[in-house]
């Protein structure tokens, strides 16, 4: 079974990308996509953008999607029903901490269950 | 009254020139208590509603609430596109296959798109947010048994005002906590733009 993949949503791009090299440096084999600020590349989230990170990343294994504030639970969750995706779920835990908890789950093999309860878990916040 | 699909395209481009006219003041009102991008966002959608719909040839109202629906939540950006987006969504499934919509239709539907935007912003009344303006509207109209939209226009007027007095316990203005006392609410001033201008629209079929 692949492992599960992770989704990073935020208002801005530099923040995912700065995520996504944080947790790359520790857990090279999970895939990690990113969708940061709008089409426009400006403040805010787009769902086109979430739905293209989504297929991106998106395997058996399932997704766990993160997001950071305002519009991004929203889309997040518009891109998850529009699509009507069965396993990507959305999580509840800070983007960066709950992100990289999930993706040392996510790296030794663990279930979408698994990874999520962990990272909304968070101990290590 | 009436809803059929060449007055809600009248509807949706008379929101449009609204919103682009008063694109200013709705950055100053989100300035004031939240990021600053509703009157760029809601302008940026708006004219793009206006662009599809008047560029497409629809059978029904229901299929042109859907393309209102889609081309918000792809272009607007800012939580509006959610909200507005999930609205529409939710109008045009109430009235799926509709021609035209009468006065219950449109009453079942606007009740649908107020628990759409409950639901999808997990809001409810008196959080400073466009919830303060649609569900005293569906009350309204809910207690109404014909449509008067001078009284429309009103309701909506009274419940965008009523927004100022408010703490934002919602959105972003609710980091602010009681610094949002004494704004408007930029997504109450925004709503009460779709509704006043769906009020001169039906004036004018009367």
């Amino acid at each position: 079974m692949a492992n599960v993949s992770i989704v990073l949503v935020s208002h801005s791009s530099k923040v995912v990308e700065g995520i996504r090299d944080i947790i790359k440096q520790m857990v090279p084999a999970v895939s990690i996509g990113i969708a940061g600020g709008t089409e426009e590349g400006e403040i805010g989230t787009s769902i086109d953008k979430i739905t293209k990170a989504i297929e991106e990343v998106h395997s058996v294994g399932g997704v766990l999607v993160f997001y950071d504030i305002g519009s991004a639970k929203m889309n997040a969750e518009l891109a998850v029903e529009l699509n009507e995706y069965e396993n990507v779920h959305i999580a509840e835990a800070p983007i960066l901490e709950g992100a990289f908890v999930a993706a040392v789950e996510a790296g030794m093999g663990k279930s979408l269950e698994e990874v999520q309860v962990a990272a909304e878990k968070n101990d290590r916040r | 009254m009436v809803l059929n699909v060449a007055n809600t395209v009248k509807w949706m481009t008379l929101v449009n020139e609204k919103i682009q006219e008063n694109k200013e003041y709705l950055t100053e009102l989100d300035q004031a208590i939240g990021d600053g991008d509703h009157g760029i966002n809601m302008a940026r959608g708006f004219q793009e509603v206006e662009v599809k719909i008047t560029a497409t040839d629809y059978d029904n109202v229901s299929d042109l609430l859907k393309d209102v629906s889609m081309t918000l939540l792809s272009k607007v950006g800012g939580a509006a596109g959610p909200l507005y987006g999930t609205a529409f969504l939710k109008l045009s499934m109430e009235v799926k296959g509709s021609e035209t919509l009468d006065f219950p239709k449109f009453k079942s539907g606007l009740q649908e798109a107020l628990a759409g935007i409950k639901q999808r912003g997990k809001a409810e009344k008196n959080e400073k947010t466009l919830v303060d303006v649609w569900e005293p509207l569906v009350d309204y109209l809910n207690s109404q048994d014909s449509f008067n939209a001078a009284d429309f226009e009103s309701a909506a007027k009274e419940a965008m005002e009523a927004t100022k007095d408010l703490e934002a316990t919602k959105g972003r203005a609710a980091y602010l906590r009681e610094r949002s006392i004494g704004h408007l609410d930029p997504g109450s001033v925004s709503s009460f733009y779709i509704f006043s201008s769906l009020a001169e629209v039906l004036k004018e079929g009367d």
